[in-house]
């Protein structure tokens, strides 16, 4: 029976996994599911969203990219220029001073999470650490909610690019992030056996999976499972292509920039083509407590404004942008005040964060910090508004409400309001 | 006079460690292992100390004091919270859990066999004493827990990084070493915090306990290591008050810099190969600390107040106690005096016991774990207290507290819930009641060991070679996070990643080979029936044999093979070690 299997043409890999991997296939089942999940795709294609997060782990100095303090003390070594919006940035940042008619700087966030771990996992799930809940990030909220629209895909629905992002909480290791590296490299993914053999294979390890579930041994076990099943899915998709950055032409490679975080937002970009709702992508190395100008102004600001620029251009010009939310954030920000090492250290209580795209209204400031940056001068939002915002921006309602298993409602984005002015 | 009693019959019921076919398949008849569908045993009543009139149990060995006390306080919560203790875990299940967390790895098949066949009252207690006394043992135990505090002293990456002063080799042999001779915990600790040294093995001056603080004092003032010796040894979080007072505990910046104090004589030198400008090793030294208000006999240091405002902090240990305030090693040797201090702290005690407590149950007392301070609340807070302190008065040896846990009712119990039960579930944010065991994914770590063990995966060269070939494959589950702080995470962690590894990668590729040598090919020659093959396979993986269903698929993979053993055997064992059963500790 086992050496009749053949996939039938026509057939998406997928859809015959999960098929041959059933109880029917043990018996040489009929093959006559020729239905293909396809048939709705076009029509919800036209209206899915999607968001990256350009994520700066180790707290971005604010002051002296997108909220410049030119004459305070505390103003540092970068002069401002005017660019393509009705805002003014730090000189390091040409290329997206050019694209700033797409984009929206929050200038009066506030927050009081100053420590790397706590401010990481405050800023991506809009919660505190609380030692007895495990929340959802960004990444697995939105996957969650969005990918309904999807049913075609069969990649993993939160990609985290060239960092570890934050967890999925209480929504289980089925909505973890899938980690790959900046060039997109995706380890282990050549097969040893075909994919007959692969799926007999299969049908053996879920009867195992299965007998072991069913003895009540924790929620952790079904969370396996699942993980299981998407790995199956991905393993024999054609959508792994959107993985493989160095298709692109080398202009296309060039324009991002040829180093990590250039072709991370490269292949952000196709990741959103292939339809994934959710990619983080990681630049380091903002944790500037020592001789921050150099830093910046020699190797990290040119790397970000490099790739940021063309990733806000390119999605442009593919029409992408419209329904795809760029944000760009860290996990705080930097001391207005330059300390003795010619460093700034953490700073929460007034900073900036950029979005745009989805609908977002471009080329503005909302907010502002005083004058030497110490103090927000408007309304404070924080990070469970920033996170309203931008599931509003995705057509996630904030009426969402999550029920841990505890049955303990939860509303989506901690009950966070929608930043004023940011929708036209 | 216990003691003797006790290896007198771990040496009478000493496994055989070999992988050996002959001995495997002939226990295999009469090993008394279920498939797992039987209900988990009623619980064996475990006497506690004291003398017992009754000759039927008087037989019994003694289990420390200690064990019952633990057993009263959880008594005592299951009656508060109105729910039932899940049964007695089966016995090999439970073997297989107290192999994984004691020597970081599952039972081989002979080890199993010889579990079950063991008919003494007292055999868990036998197994957990074996485990830790045993030298056959020693060296499974010393390299389970190196690479634990490994983890905990330098992470996953530590001594991976491009130019890093640590060296990981060192930091492990230095633990192998200090776990194998079983070293008092309290002598550790003050081996680590006051070491000086080379960091490299084979350099003059070796101290691999060097190796802790080499990357962690010379940036940054010492920042790193004020944090890392205050969290991990005393469970105090320190590290946002740095900058400001902290928000929520009573630690304020002036105590941070006082701490720091301590480490500002330290630093870690580049020594270079004779001739060249290769740097040959690292050396962490003391040095005289002239203080920023240069003046040695009162070395002082300073540090800013958010709104600007400089204050000055000399050495003071957390409870108050300050030491002389000169820069002079010679007069004062600041790491050697905060070593001193650390040793009379009782967070000292309470860090390590939570520490353990949750290595082996699966949370702590606090959580997270090494965060002790006044605002975090406890739970059996006197129960924590108690086993502190007797930690201390058993001169801090570690496998005496082990005995204890492993010993105690919440480790011997099933990781099923029951109805009585269902609502201690700690991952709905409930406190942990431990009335049932916590299912834990294995960490890489012990899933390399495995399969070592299971299948000679991975087990070629020395023992140095073997762990330099373990760190490599780590290296693919390591995500850092890009800050000074060197935080990093892991994919291993039961997401699509972990699974791509377990399906593809090369060590499981190795593990289910049937190349001639490998253990599958030599499974699959031996003369037993398939039937038998498959059975050794399910004990050797899970610790039970197949389920009728699970060899009606065994026999269809056979057909699906064309009749060829080896090439079953390798989808089974591949379906084995990709399932939850397998990748759980349960």
């Amino acid at each position: 029976m086992w050496n009749r299997f053949a996939t039938p043409r026509g057939m998406t890999r997928r859809h015959f996994m999960s098929h041959a991997a059933g109880a029917t296939a043990m018996v040489g089942a009929s093959l006559s599911f020729g239905h293909s999940l396809r048939v709705h795709a076009d029509t919800l294609k036209k209206n899915r969203k999607s968001c990256i997060l350009l994520w700066m782990g180790g707290g971005p100095s604010t002051m002296d990219i997108w909220d410049l303090k030119p004459g305070s003390d505390n103003g540092g070594e970068f002069k401002e220029i005017s660019t393509s919006g009705d805002v003014r940035i730090s000189e390091h940042m040409p290329s997206m001073a050019q694209q700033m008619h797409h984009m929206a700087i929050i200038r009066s966030m506030s927050t009081r999470e100053a420590d790397h771990n706590r401010g990481r996992y405050y800023m991506h799930t809009g919660y505190v650490p609380d030692a007895n809940v495990d929340y959802p990030s960004y990444g697995a909220v939105i996957a969650h909610e969005l990918i309904s629209q999807r049913p075609d895909l069969e990649i993993p629905p939160f990609v985290s690019v060239g960092g570890a992002s934050e967890g999925p909480g209480f929504l289980g290791m089925a909505w973890a992030p899938f980690n790959v590296t900046s060039n997109g490299r995706v380890r282990n993914l050549e097969m040893s056996v075909d994919s007959d053999r692969l799926a007999q294979r299969r049908f053996a390890l879920e009867a195992i999976e299965n007998s072991f579930i069913s003895q009540k041994r924790g929620s952790v076990l079904e969370d396996h499972k699942k993980v299981l099943g998407k790995t199956f899915d991905l393993l024999t998709s054609k959508q792994m292509e959107a993985f493989k950055v160095e298709k692109e032409a080398d202009d296309v490679q060039e324009r991002y920039g040829k180093n990590g975080f250039g072709q991370g937002c490269l292949l952000a970009r196709r990741l959103v083509e292939q339809g994934v709702p959710f990619v983080e992508v990681d630049l380091g190395g903002w944790d500037n407590h020592q001789n921050i100008f150099r830093t910046l102004s020699n190797d990290r600001l040119p790397v970000l404004d490099k790739a940021m620029g063309a990733l806000v251009a390119d999605l442009s010009e593919r029409g992408l942008l419209e329904d795809t939310c760029i944000v760009w954030m860290g996990e705080f920000s930097r001391t207005p005040r330059i300390n003795a090492d010619a460093g700034r250290d953490h700073w929460a209580r007034s900073w900036s964060v950029v979005v745009g795209g989805a609908g977002i209204k471009g080329g503005q400031a909302i907010g502002a910090t005083n004058e030497d940056g110490t103090e927000v001068a408007t309304e404070p939002y924080s990070s469970e508004d920033l996170m309203a915002s931008v599931c509003h921006a995705l057509g996630i309602s904030l009426e969402t409400t999550f029920t841990s298993r505890n049955g303990r409602p939860m509303k989506i984005a901690n009950s966070g309001k929608l930043i004023k002015g940011l929708f036209a | 006079m216990r003691k003797t009693q006790i290896s007198r019959i771990i040496q009478r019921s000493a496994v055989q460690l070999a992988g050996c076919f002959t001995l495997a398949v002939a226990i295999l008849s009469h090993a008394g292992i279920s498939n797992g569908q039987t209900a988990p045993q009623k619980p064996t009543p475990q006497k506690p100390s004291g003398d017992d009139p009754d000759p039927a149990t008087s037989k019994r060995l003694l289990l420390p004091r200690q064990v019952e006390l633990i057993n009263a306080a959880m008594e005592a919560t299951w009656k508060d919270a109105e729910i039932r203790p899940s049964p007695v875990e089966d016995e090999l299940k439970w073997c297989r859990r107290v192999y994984l967390d004691i020597l970081g790895r599952i039972p081989s098949y002979e080890e199993l066999s010889a579990f079950a066949n063991d008919r003494s009252p007292d055999k868990r207690y036998l197994l957990v004493n074996r485990l830790l006394n045993d030298e056959n043992y020693t060296a499974d135990y010393a390299q389970n827990w190196s690479t634990v505090w490994t983890n905990i002293l330098i992470g996953r990456n530590g001594g991976m990084e491009e130019r890093s002063l640590t060296n990981r080799e060192g930091m492990q042999k230095y633990l192998r070493d200090s776990f194998a001779e079983n070293k008092p915990y309290n002598t550790m600790v003050r081996e680590l915090v006051t070491a000086t040294g080379t960091t490299r093995p084979g350099t003059e001056n070796f101290n691999g306990a060097a190796n802790f603080l080499a990357m962690k004092v010379n940036e940054e003032d010492g920042v790193q290591a004020t944090a890392a010796v205050s969290r991990i040894f005393l469970g105090l979080q320190v590290q946002c008050t740095q900058c400001h007072n902290h928000p929520f505990n009573q630690w304020k910046q002036q105590k941070f810099w006082e701490f720091n104090a301590f480490f500002r004589q330290s630093r870690a030198l580049r020594r270079f190969a004779s001739g060249t400008r290769d740097i040959d090793h690292i050396e962490l030294i003391n040095e005289d600390f002239a203080g920023q208000g240069r003046n040695p006999s009162k070395a002082e240091i300073y540090f800013q107040l958010r709104n600007g405002m400089t204050k000055v902090a000399y050495p003071v240990f957390i409870d108050g106690t300050a030491i002389d305030k000169s820069g002079y090693v010679k007069e004062v040797n600041r790491r050697d005096e905060l070593g001193n201090l650390m040793m009379e702290s009782d967070y000292l005690d309470k860090a390590i016991v939570n520490r353990m407590w949750a290595y082996f149950l699966g949370y702590g007392f606090t959580k997270p774990i090494d965060d002790l301070g006044p605002h975090n609340p406890v739970s059996n807070p006197e129960l924590f207290e108690q086993l502190a302190k007797d930690f201390r008065d058993k001169s801090y040896d570690l496998k005496q507290l082990i005995v204890w846990i492993t010993m105690s009712k919440p480790y011997q119990l099933s990781s099923r819930s029951i109805k009585e039960n269902e609502s201690d579930d700690p991952t709905l944010g409930e406190l942990p009641k431990f009335s049932h065991f916590y299912t834990r994914q294995m960490s890489a770590e012990q899933l390399y060991q495995s399969l070592t063990v299971a299948t000679q995966a991975g087990r070629r060269g020395n023992l140095d070679e073997q762990q330099r070939r373990r760190d490599d494959w780590m290296r693919q589950f390591i995500v850092a996070f890009g800050t000074d702080e060197g935080d990093e995470t892991t994919t291993f962690n039961g997401s699509i990643p972990q699974s791509l590894m377990m399906f593809n990668g090369d060590l499981i590729k190795d593990a289910i080979s049937i190349e001639p040598g490998s253990w599958l090919q030599k499974l699959s020659q031996y003369k037993s029936s398939p039937q038998e093959k498959v059975q050794f396979l399910f004990i050797a993986g899970l610790g039970r044999k197949a389920k009728p269903e699970e060899l009606t698929i065994a026999t269809q993979l056979m057909d699906a093979r064309k009749r060829d053993v080896g090439g079953m055997l390798q989808d089974l064992w591949w379906a084995i070690l990709n399932s939850n059963e397998f990748i759980f500790i349960h």
